[in-house]
């Protein structure tokens, strides 16, 4: 009775020590899909400088669909992996640098690169029903030394019960944390709670979430998944990153102080590196809800399909909403961007017909 | 015509594809299927009618005129270890996984010239729809760089290819270059869970050396006529993209999609049909020079 007691109570501490939440800042790599993959190696330099003297936990770099991401599919970066990874890695000290990889897109040579830049920590990404694929990929980051966490994409597809189930397969093979992501930002905070307090519950091990802010739920979502138990969220940059974007960094780090959280982030430090550090790189390209992000909200689909669909329509000349809602039909997933193609020449090709 | 003999190792989904195929086949006979242990599957093979053994590769060394040609489906670490015994035993092999030991083969695009090797390597169901596309294109015009992307219903894809993940982009970008003629290629897999199950879909990205009107029109012809080949023993296969053509990057992308025969399978896996009808192909072909 009393080892089970004191079991539970470890359980505890390793899920929530007090009220601290640890933040990855993802503008270097949930934001290259903004940037169509183009930061300069300089760009990550000083974006690294600014999060370490901000106090960020870690600082997330690859390209938008993870390590060895370049492909005419999902687009080529201005520089590689490794000599973004290099940058970034010389201005960190306290800020753990991280990578994403999706088995699939990237190979285990792709891992043992990252390790050789120095790289802390690898979350490793599949759509929610897939954690089975990731065995090999898990152990090799352990094996290389690195910190391993679980990416769960596209969690508003299937029920908690079923993202329990995959959020285990992941705990077993031995990662350190299980995030959920709302990639397509489709979610409503009822069904962030639900999700988040469901595996916060079951699971030994903490849990994430990221959002996205494709109908302008992005802090409130987060907000609620902390509420709900998680310890682990994202942020980047002025909210840069995929479709609509994501939680912008600053103003969660805002949010969570106005709510008694606590984090390792200095406010000012952090809203000057989001607004003097990112601004003038980017200049106009901060995102918004426009109505290709609002149509990948409201259908539910990949939020980095984005500039791809936008794209394909213009190239096609038809409407980039219709190929979004098309692929949403399909219950295409990240990774799919291929299908973009295929659905705008189709498309187009019906369009034809109709105009005969 | 004498028909050969076949034994397949390995009851897993792709032997007992195999099985139903080859005795569909007129060219060749059903003579043994070696499993596991009180497989459900072996079972199956046997209220068909069909031999079946639990020993393994033993087997087949305990027998070796029970068969003129192998069909190994086990995995590609247990096929490094079967190569050398069936080599010694004088035994066609036909080998499944990817493990690439003998001579790499897509049936529609490089079967004649390797129609004298004993070990026939079918690369990866990735490999047998994207080469013969590529392979096709290289042959008009160099091609510098070759992507593919694989999608394929996860009810489809079994244990063995979700541990070794790698192991398939790995080997398929390996074959695009050897086989497909493709100076560089990056090979992607994404396995989509909807319900119904998606059928096998590949998109193929080609950069070409240059592109204009002569050589598209060329492609299209040579591509139409290559999938025409690929039907006559893969019926599913299914252009659904027409190829698309971009003069400013000498692009050229193009999508199939690959529905199974269901013999054993359902129509849906469409990735793992591909792979056993290239096989039989090749033993139905080796069969009639016997």
């Amino acid at each position: 009775m009393h080892l089970q007691w004191q079991k539970e109570c470890e359980v505890e501490d390793m899920k929530r020590v007090g009220n601290k939440i640890t933040i990855i800042d993802t503008t270097c790599r949930d934001g290259m899909h903004a940037m169509a993959h183009q930061f300069k190696v300089d760009d990550v330099a000083r974006i690294a400088r600014g999060l370490e003297k901000a106090g960020v936990n870690y600082m997330e770099v690859s390209h938008g669909d993870g390590l060895g991401g370049h492909s005419i599919n999902y687009g080529f970066g201005a520089a590689t992996d490794e000599e973004w990874l290099m940058a970034a890695r010389k201005e960190l000290k306290k800020t753990k640098l991280a990578v994403l990889f999706l088995p699939g897109v990237g190979t285990m040579d792709d891992l043992r690169m990252a390790r050789n830049c120095g790289v802390d920590m690898c979350r490793v990404t599949v759509h929610c029903t897939e954690a089975d694929i990731t065995k090999q990929h898990v152990k090799l980051v352990k094996d290389l030394g690195m910190q391993a966490f679980g990416v769960l994409m596209m969690v508003h597809m299937v029920t908690p019960e079923k993202l329990l189930e995959q959020a285990k397969i992941f705990q077993d093979y031995g990662v350190g944390a299980v995030y959920m992501m709302d990639s397509a930002g489709h979610l409503l905070p009822d069904g962030v709670r639900a999700r988040v307090s469901y595996l916060a519950e079951k699971l030994d091990i903490p849990v994430g979430f990221h959002a996205h802010a494709n109908l302008d739920l992005h802090i409130a979502n987060t907000i609620a998944a902390i509420e709900a138990g998680a310890t682990y969220t994202d942020g980047t940059h002025k909210g840069l990153g995929a479709g609509a974007g994501n939680t912008p960094i600053e103003v969660l780090t805002a949010v969570l102080k106005m709510y008694g959280y606590e984090t390792d982030i200095d406010l000012h430090s952090i809203e000057d590196a989001a607004e003097d550090v990112l601004t003038p790189i980017i200049g106009n390209n901060i995102p918004h809800i426009d109505k290709v992000a609002l149509t990948i909200g409201y259908a539910g689909v990949y939020g980095s399909f984005a500039l791809h669909a936008k794209r394909a329509a213009a190239r096609y000349n038809v409407d980039a909403r219709d190929i979004m809602l098309e692929c949403g039909r399909r219950k295409v997933v990240g990774g799919q961007e291929d299908i973009i193609i295929e659905v705008a020449v189709e498309l187009a090709k019906k369009k034809a017909k109709a105009v005969d | 015509m004498k028909k050969a003999k076949i034994a397949i190792i390995g009851s897993g989904n792709i032997g007992l594809d195999l099985m139903f195929k080859v005795m569909k086949n007129p060219n060749l006979e059903m003579s043994l299927m070696v499993g596991r242990n009180n497989s459900p599957r072996l079972q199956q093979a046997r209220e068909m009618g069909i031999r079946t053994s639990d020993q393994g590769i033993q087997a087949i060394i305990d027998e070796p005129e029970c068969c003129d040609i192998v069909f190994d489906a086990t995995t590609a670490q247990v096929h490094i270890m079967h190569a050398p015994i069936l080599k010694k035993l004088g035994k066609i092999t036909i080998d499944m996984t990817p493990a690439g030991v003998g001579a790499w083969v897509v049936p529609s695009f490089n079967m004649e010239e390797n129609m004298d090797k004993d070990n026939i390597n079918l690369i990866s169901c990735g490999g047998q729809a994207v080469i013969p596309i590529i392979g096709t294109i290289s042959r008009i015009v160099p091609v510098l760089y070759a992507e593919a992307v694989n999608a394929s219903g996860s009810k489809s894809v079994g244990p063995g290819t979700r541990e070794n993940v790698d192991e398939y982009t790995h080997h398929t970008a390996d074959a695009i270059v050897k086989v497909g003629g493709a100076k560089k290629a990056k090979a992607i897999i994404v396995i989509n869970p909807a319900e119904p199950p998606i059928k096998m879909h590949n998109t193929v990205f080609c950069i070409v050396e240059k592109l204009n009107e002569e050589i598209e029109a060329k492609i299209v012809k040579a591509l139409n006529s290559i999938v025409d080949e690929i039907k006559t023993y893969v019926p599913g296969y299914t252009i659904t993209t027409p190829p698309q053509f971009d003069y400013e990057r000498n692009l050229v992308t193009t999508a199939v999609e690959i529905e199974g025969a269901g013999d054993y399978l359902p129509k849906y896996s469409g990735n793992l049909d591909i792979i056993t009808q290239a096989g039989v192909r090749v033993a139905s072909a080796m069969a009639e020079r016997m």
